[in-house]
């Protein structure tokens, strides 16, 4: 007998809106998804609560992103609507309303990184981070793992949270070699201040439900016990399907369902997953099940023949090796920072970032003040194709004196005409802080 | 002339009406044991030196199915149902008597898998063993394609006396409530049956020809024929005869508005938009058993005014039982009505008693018994307003599917409250108040179900999906699929949709000048598949909206 649990679900299909008509990113995307959890009954149950979602805000975004001019040019509702939604899913939950909850919410967020010139991946705000920054500034600070199971790496979400050491963020996806956007190895593992809370395990495609499941048990649980978050959030994607048009893995419904199981998220969000025929309506009616913890073991989809999707053996040894080294890298987390560091006083990362979505080039030179005590303070000097220069500085949450004096100087002594950027940001997390100038 | 009956728990309202006026009305009390002869006696006398052949149409709401499942005297019914993938059996089954057996289809309407005849004969064989002369056949995903459904019924033919559909219940998706709603419908079907057939054989006896029509859950009504076949849509009609009689009784036109009932025991609240009764999304619920049963939204509280008031505490409570009459009729415990008396609000019973009950109450809480009779009938006015409140609030946070409704969407804000039952006049000002509404009592309140009753319209719905890439149509409430051509548009299938519901309305008995057809939902998708756009995936629902008949001057279809 399973243990039932109230589960929250924001269902926001967005009927009416499309990047265009023919895009994976369409009106059409959830449509059976919808006929599904409906035909199934899913609304009738009593642990079971539907709600509409609230909308963010503009400081929401401006909390957690620097959009370049401003956020209302890179976004439209939509936008503010599935990062609300995934907000509302957030609230049901800390206001203990409900055990956990589902944000199945469109357009998707998880390649949106910190700064945003335009989208990237079907992606222009991280609507995961816009959630977990509105929360952390409504309820207080708390530790968050975030594990992304989109096919596609998140860089978004590492990006935003590279620095980070109180937000854990672990990825699996397809290797990048093979599969857009080409990042997501084992050896991004977080910046200088934040060693080891990003966590990528690429998988070789043609993985199935064995593989997924076996990373899930031998490595990500492992990982997420040790890190002890007070929330865990699974960035839900759903393009991992034996059937997704756009990826090359052999992941089931049955396997969604079971990970969702043995990860137990308060929050789960809805990432990608293109194959809204033969795998959303199904993985969705799994995802949903296993969080209500209801039975999920009839659920299937119409092909479905585990014989056919199985991983072969050089898959199975190949992420048994992967994993370990992985788990070996995690570790030994803190004896690297010294030789990375080398003494230095800053950090520095000089970036291409390329918005497929919009065809804008980015390039970003990021600093970061290396620090013992918190993440340290940022500054990112970016500019883009769209001929726009931002030049920002940026405090981070729960800094340390010393980071903040140091950021605040920086920033102060800044002078705009002379560095030739268009936009000075200032933006400081604990103080709720945004400036443009 | 109208007649119309309200067969109501504890009374039965009758009313004739000529020209839309009161000609005669009546009320007596409803022998729940001899429903049938109660309602005959009802007509008898009414009709009684009446010129028949003047008699236009005869409506009845009857408590008759909706008691048989609330009492639990119901048949037993044997159900097959192809469940296909999904929800766990166990999560589905809705009786002892239910088996599963194999083949489904997508939710597409796609075959994925066939029946297997053998198990279907194997079930079939069991339950008719077991004494089961009743079926319900339902499979999932039904409304998309009730192919399924159909062969089952053939296979089958012979061995029940009836066999209840799901795909014909409602269009709407929902296995679960599917199951329940045709599992409820093959359960009452021979007692509302019988129910029919004496109710022709009198209207022959008597030898009027008019057409009646029986109301249903959705205000609406259809034509006692046409009802045989699905005796669960008349259950629950008693709160949409009220509303139904509200809206006859008034003009509730254009705005938005409360219907409230303050009855003895409970207080009933119904919502109108735009004049229009709100109606419960999915369907109506009846002893534990969600439907498909389309049905007014209402919500009822345990609160009215023979509630039992007392002092727990300090605090005073009201409700939710009535325990007898109010003390100024005898009862034996202080009551909202007793405060109203003594409040001056209404002259009825024996004040004395009344300001004793309160007196008693006064004492608990320490104030002057003017003073306690106040805070007693502010207290039952604040907790209906409260529950007007929510159940307004619920509505307006009712989840959307589109950017442009979340936005946009129309958000109830009710500017007039139409109030009726005993206690009626001496809440309206001050609910109204509280509510910051327009308070309404409607004339001839006392009858208002029989009149409602009597002026509503034959309503009907149908669901449509036309999928251009299969080239298919399906009406799932008619059981009909149509080829279509590949460049077959929105507006062809509207043409198709108003035609054919056109038709399901006169079948059910709508006359022409009734038929006020109205889209609910209208929904458009290009499929893609491989970035390629492959078709349309047209959806539309369209109904008669639930009102009243034209010519009654208020809600009915405008010339």
């Amino acid at each position: 007998m399973k243990t039932r649990r109230k589960t929250g679900l924001v269902f926001f299909p967005a009927f009416d809106w499309a990047i265009s008509p023919t895009h994976p990113e369409r009106e059409e995307r959830l449509l059976y998804t919808q006929d599904q959890v409906f035909e199934e009954g899913l609304l009738d149950f009593d642990n079971i609560v539907e709600y509409k979602p609230g909308l963010a805000t503009i400081e929401d975004i401006n909390r957690i992103h620097i959009c370049v001019p401003d956020a209302k040019s890179v976004i439209t509702e939509s936008h503010l609507i599935s990062a609300g939604g995934a907000i509302t899913a957030a609230e049901k939950v800390l206001a203990g309303e409900v055990d956990n909850a589902f944000a199945l919410v469109r357009p998707p967020g998880h390649h949106a990184m910190r700064v945003v010139h335009g989208a990237r991946g079907f992606c222009n705000i991280n609507i995961e981070a816009v959630m977990i920054e509105h929360f952390r500034r409504k309820h207080g600070h708390r530790r968050v793992a975030v594990i992304d199971t989109d096919c596609h790496h998140g860089d978004g979400t590492q990006d935003i949270y590279w620095h980070d050491p109180d937000t854990l963020y672990i990825s699996i996806h397809q290797d990048g070699r093979t599969l857009y956007p080409g990042s997501g190895f084992p050896d991004e593992f977080g910046g200088p201040n934040a060693l080891g809370t990003t966590i990528n395990i690429p998988l070789p495609p043609e993985t199935s439900d064995e593989g997924f499941l076996y990373v899930l048990e031998e490595l990500i649980l492992p990982i997420v016990a040790e890190f002890k978050p007070d929330l865990v959030i699974n960035s839900a994607g759903q393009d991992n399907h034996y059937t997704d048009p756009i990826t090359n893995m052999r992941f089931s419904a049955q396997g969604y369902a079971r990970l969702n199981e043995r990860l137990n998220p308060d929050i789960a969000v809805l990432e990608g997953g293109y194959s809204i025929e033969g795998a959303l309506p199904y993985v969705n009616v799994g995802i949903i099940l296993a969080m209500a913890g209801l039975d999920y073991s009839h659920v299937r989809e119409p092909d479905y023949n585990p014989g056919a999707i199985r991983q072969s053996d050089d898959i199975t040894r190949y992420i048994r090796e992967m994993s370990r080294d992985v788990l070996d890298l995690w570790k030994k987390r803190r004896t690297f920072k010294a030789d990375i560091v080398k003494g230095a006083k800053y950090a520095r990362r000089n970036r291409n970032i390329y918005y497929d979505t919009d065809g804008i080039q980015e390039q970003q030179e990021e600093t970061v003040r290396i620090c013992d005590d918190c993440g340290g303070y940022i500054a990112i000097d970016s500019q883009a194709s769209t001929g726009n220069r931002v030049y920002a500085v940026i405090i981070p949450s729960r800094s340390c004196d010393l980071c903040r004096l140091e950021g605040e100087k920086h920033y102060a002594g800044i002078n705009k005409a002379k560095l030739g950027v268009h936009y000075l940001v200032y933006q400081d997390r604990d103080r709720d802080i945004y400036v443009v100038k | 002339m109208i007649l119309g009956i309200d067969v109501g728990g504890t009374h039965t309202d009758a009313v004739l009406l000529e020209n839309f006026q009161v000609r005669k009305k009546t009320k007596v009390p409803t022998n729940q044991l001899h429903l049938v002869s109660s309602l005959i006696g009802v007509m008898d006398g009414i009709l009684r030196d009446e010129d028949l052949s003047a008699l236009e149409r005869v409506v009845f709401s009857t408590t008759l199915s909706t008691n048989a499942i609330v009492q639990g005297k119901t048949d037993r019914v044997g159900m097959i149902v192809a469940s296909g993938p999904g929800l766990a059996p166990e999560a589905i089954r809705v009786n002892e008597d239910t088996r599963f057996v194999s083949g489904y289809v997508s939710n597409r309407g796609i075959e994925v898998a066939p029946l297997k005849k053998g198990e279907i004969a194997g079930a079939a064989a069991d339950l008719k063993a077991a004494g089961i002369e009743h079926l319900g056949v339902v499979g999932k995903f039904s409304t998309r394609n009730p192919a399924h459904e159909n062969e089952i019924g053939e296979l089958v033919r012979g061995d029940f006396r009836h066999v209840s559909f799901g795909h014909r219940m409602s269009g709407n998706l929902n296995f679960r409530r599917r199951i329940a709603t045709t599992y409820l419908n093959a359960s009452v079907f021979d007692l509302y049956n019988r129910f029919v057939e004496e109710i022709l054989e009198f209207a022959k006896r008597a030898g009027f020809t008019a057409p009646i029509y029986i109301l249903k859950a959705d205000g609406g009504t259809f034509e006692i024929r046409q009802s045989a076949e699905q005796p669960v849509q008349t259950i629950l009609s008693g709160p949409a005869a009220s509303v139904m009689g509200i809206l006859s009784l008034d003009d509730c036109s254009g705005a938005d508005a409360v219907a409230v009932d303050v009855g003895g025991t409970t207080t009933d609240i119904a919502l109108l938009a735009d004049g229009v009764p709100l109606l419960e999304p999915l369907g109506v619920t009846i002893e534990g058993h969600r439907t498909l049963i389309r049905g007014l939204k209402t919500k009822s509280i345990g609160l009215g005014g023979d509630s039992r008031v007392r002092v727990d505490n300090g605090q005073l409570l009201i409700g939710p039982r009535r325990e007898g009459p109010a003390a100024a009729f005898g009862g034996p415990w202080p009551t909202p009505t007793d405060a109203m008396i003594v409040l001056g609000l209404t002259q009825i019973g024996d004040a004395a008693k009344a300001e004793t009950a309160v007196a008693e109450i006064a004492g608990k809480l320490n104030l002057p018994v003017a003073e306690a009779a106040r805070a007693i009938f502010e207290k039952t006015c604040r907790d209906i307003a409260a529950a007007v409140s929510a159940m307004v609030e619920e509505v307006n946070n009712k989840p959307v599917y589109t950017i442009h409704e979340l936005l946009e969407g129309k958000k109830l804000n009710p500017a007039r409250l139409f109030i009726v039952g005993g206690p009626a006049g001496a809440v309206a000002s001050r609910l109204g108040e509280m509510l910051g509404c327009e308070a309404v009592i409607p004339r001839d309140a006392e009858v208002a179900n029989a009149y409602g009753a009597a002026l509503a319209r034959t309503t009907a719905e149908i669901t449509m999906l036309a999928e251009t890439e299969r080239g298919s149509l399906t009406i799932a409430e008619e059981g009909l699929q149509m080829k279509i051509p590949a460049h077959f548009t929105r507006k062809d299938l509207l043409k198709i949709g108003l035609e054919k519901l056109r038709e399901r309305a006169r079948r059910l008995g709508a006359r022409d000048a009734d038929i006020e057809m109205e889209i609910v939902e209208d929904q458009e998708f290009n499929m893609v598949r491989g970035y390629y756009a492959t078709g349309k995936n047209i959806r539309l629902k369209a109904q008669v909206k639930p009102g009243l008949i034209a010519g009654s001057g208020k809600g009915g279809a405008r010339p």
